[in-house]
């Protein structure tokens, strides 16, 4: 299996790197202004100005969607190919699949976000695509599970990197799930609208299933890929635990996959289902700790890179974002606490504290270290990674908090009894408690997305840079050619 | 034992052996409850929904009304209070998919049935903060100007069909859910008869109070109001449901 020969940077395939690079930076803007915008119309809903297509209920699946599959996804794509060709030392197998890959999925990205707007939705939460759109992501997947697979056949290593072990994973659940999920029967072969088939209590349970495994394998396992090839690299330190990275994978692998109950205690699925959820989920605690530890310890003897280098600022921050709020979801899914939290803006902040402090941080960090290295320059300016670091990281905070304040609140309102054992409050007040939280969150929302707009102009930058020094270097050659 | 090298160096193995761990979990959690018969209660009175609820629920999903409302009760006193009797599993066993949605920013759904007018229903639509002031929630005026469109109707009865919902195809059929669900209902459960059901309900429901169309309107009233009306609470003693969950 292994070949003698190993492939330089100049065989690798960068170009489809490239290209998903600047696609994760296009859909985050774009997802993160309409998650903006969706904030604002909770503060301030005369913002969905009578427009089908922008109302809050259209425009939320579009915010989702093009954050986590569009940013997320394409920046999973991007980092994966990268951290899979140096890995094995060798070229992707293919570049047609790799193109495939790339077209089919910023397509798929492209009319979801179109569809939801014009109304079709499966509506079920992270799988809104409709069926015709399924099987499409189906047929990508195919083939970027077939690329993946071939090219790690032709490594020229006999290891098989532990980033490539998350990646896999990551590969392999995004499959099951979204297979099992999206089983549906379409109404006619020339309609978009197609009914699931299941109902009622199998299809909360199938749905939350795939619901919180998006988030453990496409949003973490996956990550943890990319944390597993850019932390140590960052640091030029190797990874401080080869044997905690063993257990931290195969546990997480087992264990994500029980919790997704926990969405639905006290509901009609049956008790002995979201117990044993919730069950799993304190014992998910363990791993996911096991890895953030992993992934900060590998700094040590190097923590001055802390003071230094800001792009180690966000590796490290997402890794502790990373603990917080896989100790908050633990906590969140005793079903004493969830009786309070579920339905209110606390879930809301907790998947943030996710989705913004761990996934959009690593992956910021990454593309720091990486997009330099596919452009083979330097990165334009440094003092604006501090600058996006610092606005990153004040509006992660001001969103969470924010939600605590909406969610906790609202959750203590609604089971407040007077003294004579009535509702102490009616829904209506919780609403107007929760306006100025709102605010504060939009302004959260705001911070976050003004600092991508700075990290968008560095890349853009750095990219340009990169084509005068290459124009430089050419015409120096051509001089020299010139003169022998 | 094996060493992890082993799995390390051969990708085949290392794919086998995470297949197999990630789908444990999922099997072990969701197979049963297709199997274990006390996952849905035992209860009369839940029924498919009429072709014309049922466009109205199309409209509900498409709006993404589910991503402010639930329609799930928990069993707490203050959900009781607020909204009534907690949610059984049996009231949406015919929904593809199900609705039960994981955030309030909107009071629950699960009972609003027969709670408020259809003029109130239709005022509230229009124009939230007219009747509510202070709500967050947007406008939805063209559910009042576009017409329902229903030529499909017989099309989206069959799917549901095929997924298990007893919407009758033939004769035998039919009687079957005359048997079930009585005479009326099945009459409104029969695939042939889908169009006439639909225009019949909305113009004698008058569901939009503009009694010459068929709006969106009609459709997505017509479902709210049905919405945790079907099982009669008062048949069943307060432990009956408590031994299913």
């Amino acid at each position: 299996m292994a070949h003698s020969s190993v492939a330089t940077p100049q065989e690798y395939n960068y170009e489809i790197i490239r290209k998903f690079s600047i696609m994760a930076l296009v859909w985050g803007l774009l997802g993160m202004s309409a998650g903006l915008y969706a904030a604002l119309q909770l503060a301030y809903p005369f913002l969905n100005f009578d427009i089908p297509e922008i109302t809050f209920g259209r425009l939320r699946p579009v915010h989702t969607t093009l954050v986590i599959f569009g940013f997320g996804g394409s920046a999973l794509f991007a980092t994966s190919y990268y951290v899979l060709q140096r890995t094995c030392q060798t070229r992707l197998y293919s570049d047609t699949l790799a193109s495939i890959t790339f077209w089919g999925w910023q397509s798929v990205i492209f009319l979801g976000a179109i569809s939801y707007m014009l109304g079709y939705t499966q509506s079920k939460e992270y799988a809104e695509f409709e069926w015709p759109l399924d099987i499409a992501i189906t047929v990508v997947w195919v083939c970027y599970f077939w690329l993946y697979t071939q090219t790690l056949r032709r490594r020229s290593q006999p290891h098989i990197y532990v980033a490539n072990w998350f990646y896999l994973a990551f590969i392999l659940a995004t499959a099951i799930l979204h297979i099992f999920n999206n089983i549906a029967i379409p109404v006619g072969l020339f309609s978009m609208k197609s009914y699931s088939a299941y109902s009622g209590v199998q299809d909360a349970m199938v749905q939350w299933w795939y619901g919180h495994n998006a988030v453990g394998f496409f949003l973490t396992a996956a990550f943890l890929g990319m944390m597993y090839y850019f932390v140590p690299k960052q640091a030029g330190r190797p990874v401080y635990s080869y044997r905690l990275s063993i257990v931290h994978f195969w546990s997480l692998s087992f264990l994500y996959m029980w919790v997704g109950a926990h969405h639905l205690h006290w509901t009609a699925l049956p008790d002995w289902t979201s117990t044993l959820a919730a069950t799993f989920s304190i014992m998910l605690l363990l791993p996911s700790w096991g890895g953030m530890i992993n992934g900060i310890m590998t700094l040590s003897g190097a923590w001055h890179k802390l003071r230094t280098d800001p792009i180690m600022l966000f590796l490290i921050a997402a890794l502790s974002f990373y603990g917080m709020s896989t100790f908050e979801g633990p906590l969140m899914s005793l079903k004493s606490v969830n009786a309070l939290s579920h339905y209110t803006d606390w879930t809301i902040g907790h998947v943030h504290s996710g989705a913004l402090g761990w996934v959009a941080l690593i992956s910021f960090g990454s593309f720091y270290h990486m997009i330099p290295r596919l452009y083979d320059t330097r990165l334009y300016s440094t003092r604006l990674v501090y600058v996006h670091f610092f606005l990153a990281t004040i509006g992660i905070l001001l969103y969470i908090t924010a939600m605590w304040v909406s969610g906790i609140g609202q959750g203590l309102m609604l089971r407040a009894f007077d003294d004579f054992g009535n509702l102490a409050y009616t829904f209506m007040e919780t609403v107007t408690f929760m306006h100025v939280p709102y605010v504060v969150r939009a302004i959260g929302g705001a911070f976050f997305l003004s600092g991508v707009i700075i990290m968008a102009y560095n890349i853009f930058m750095t990219i340009r840079q990169a084509k005068a020094e290459q124009a430089a270097t050419e015409a120096k050659i051509a001089a020299k050619m010139a003169r022998a | 034992m094996i060493k992890h090298e082993q799995i390390e160096t051969n990708a085949g193995l290392l794919i086998a052996l995470t297949m197999i761990v990630i789908s444990i979990g999922g099997l072990v959690e969701i197979v049963p409850l297709f199997f274990i018969e006390d996952t849905i209660e035992k209860v009369e009175g839940v029924r498919p929904y009429t072709p014309l609820e049922l466009r109205g629920r199309d409209i509900y999903q498409r709006e993404g009304c589910y991503l402010c409302h639930s329609q799930m009760i928990r069993p707490f006193r203050d959900e009781m209070l607020r909204y009534g009797h907690y949610s059984l599993a049996a009231e949406s066993q015919y929904d593809h998919p199900f609705q039960w949605g994981s955030k309030r920013t909107g009071p629950d759904l699960g009972r609003v049935g027969g709670k408020y007018s259809n003029e109130w229903h239709v005022a509230h639509l229009l124009g939230p903060r007219d009747v509510v002031p202070g709500s967050i929630m947007p406008n939805y005026p063209w559910l009042l100007e576009n017409d329902l469109p229903y030529s499909d109707i017989q099309d989206r009865l069959r799917a549901l069909r095929t997924a298990g919902v007893p919407y009758s195809a033939n004769q035998e059929e039919y009687e079957a859910n005359v048997e079930r669900f009585g005479e009326e209902v099945a009459g409104q459960l029969d695939i042939l008869n889908a169009e006439e059901n639909l225009v019949g309900q909305a113009l004698n429901g008058n569901y939009d109070g503009n009694r010459g169309r068929i709006t969106e309107m009609d459709a997505i009233v017509a479902y709210l109001q049905v919405l945790g009306t079907m099982v009669d609470f008062g048949q069943y003693d307060q432990g009956y449901f408590v031994e299913f969950r």
